[in-house]
């Protein structure tokens, strides 16, 4: 039986991430369609992370450059069963911003991600569960109180200090932070459902 | 090695976000290299990271930003990096975040003795944040003077143990604490406690002894 239009485009949906992860092994083999597939969908939201970020325009775009050029490089560091493509190439323009934008060096987080790649200490399931780990992580962030999301969305997306938020939605820092407590809590308890 | 104390949640968050600046950077990720506990959960932190990114509304990039990319990637600049080999057994010695600012030993370090039973060693970060960051090395029942912080301070044991109101700290534990906490620590007799210390700002000293040991110690 053909499945509908709308069945196909839930599948496709549900498998969002797991073509990503195929995209990544074939960007392994050398692939350049697959790379720039995989650079025309993240390239532009690495770009929006960098303007939230306070990076101009054309600093956004040389990050860019940069985060692409890591992920090309770096594809042999890209471990399906550490999690989604997204969060593997978060955390290449999360140490690009350090670099750039804050000015400091990102090298102790290479140090913590070599140290994962040198000994993994990983269980096979794992790597079955990586799209329905980020569907999870994603119902979290839907399911967090906005007062909970836009401390998160600051943090990370907009790259704002704890202290700039706490001074930003006028409120105390001890607020901030337990409110940042309790958005890692609800993250976990969905990510225990996984296991 | 059991550790018993882990970063505080949000502090993780702050890790994952990419908020601590060199210092606390340095002593936060020396713990991870440490904690397989608070590992997995830096990077369950990162994948709050990632959904925000995946899910964030994109912005177009200028017409000729993938032949610039194609255009760097067929150049000599841009060889594959081989990932390191998997070993799975850990590196001896201290953890690579560490080992990166102070060499290979601990005993390497040039101290600096700045009161009884109580060595310092200053690594010079960021000049630009007024967080700094330090080892100390403290001799056996040395009991530090209570104290207050200004700010927020982070202390990793690296060898021996110390034990305040907050418990027993042993190797591999961190005192994350936030600007309310005073504390008089006291170094467990047998062995020296060596430990690596981030402060916001100048730790204040209560009562007339701090006062004496302030100058001294500058911490």
């Amino acid at each position: 039986m053909a499945l509908s239009a709308t069945q196909v485009e839930t599948l496709e949906q549900f498998d969002g991430d797991k073509d990503f992860t195929a995209l990544m092994s074939r960007v392994r083999q050398r692939d350049r369609a697959a790379f720039e597939e995989l650079f025309v969908h993240f390239g532009p939201r690495v770009k929006a992370l960098m303007l939230k970020s306070g990076a101009e325009h054309t600093l956004a775009e040389d990050i860019v450059q940069d985060v692409f050029m890591a992920v090309w490089r770096k594809a042999d560091y890209y471990l399906p069963e550490r999690g989604a493509v997204s969060t593997w190439i978060f955390s290449i323009a999360r140490n690009a911003r350090i670099d750039r934008l804050r000015r400091h060096s990102s090298r102790p987080y290479e140090d913590i991600a070599e140290m994962e790649l040198e000994a993994p200490g990983l269980d096979a399931e794992q790597e079955f569960a990586a799209t329905e780990r980020a569907d999870k992580v994603a119902d979290a962030l839907v399911e967090l109180p906005d007062e909970q999301r836009q401390i998160i969305e600051l943090a990370y997306m907009h790259d704002m200090a704890q202290s700039e938020i706490a001074k930003r939605l006028s409120l105390p820092l001890g607020t901030v932070k337990s409110r940042m407590r309790l958005a890692y809590a609800k993250l976990k308890q969905k990510l225990e459902e996984v296991r | 090695m059991t550790i018993a104390h882990h970063i505080d949640e949000a502090t993780l968050l702050r890790y994952a976000s990419g908020d601590l600046d060199e210092a606390f950077l340095l002593v936060v990720a020396t713990h991870l290299a440490m904690c397989d506990k608070c590992r997995k959960a830096a990077h369950e932190a990162e994948e709050l990271g990632g959904e925000m990114l995946f899910a964030c509304e994109p912005v177009e990039l200028s017409a000729s930003s993938l032949d610039r990319l194609f255009d760097r990637i067929g150049s000599a600049e841009s060889p594959a990096i081989a990932a390191p080999p998997q070993t799975r057994t850990p590196h001896g010695g201290l953890p690579a975040p560490l080992r990166r600012k102070i060499g290979t030993r601990l005993d390497d370090i040039a101290w600096r003795r700045i009161a009884p039973g109580v060595k310092k060693h200053v690594i010079e970060t960021d000049p630009a944040t007024s967080s700094s960051l330090y080892m100390l090395w403290v001799a056996p029942g040395t009991a530090m003077p209570e104290h207050g912080h200004g700010g927020a301070e982070m202390t990793l044991i690296l060898s021996g143990a110390y034990r305040d109101e907050l418990g027993l700290f042993g190797p591999g534990d961190i005192a994350d604490l936030d600007e309310h906490v005073e504390h008089q620590p006291r170094v467990e007799e047998g062995e020296p406690c060596i430990c690596l210390v981030a402060t916001e700002s100048r730790v204040r000293f209560a009562g007339l002894f701090g006062r004496l040991v302030q100058p001294f110690i500058g911490i």
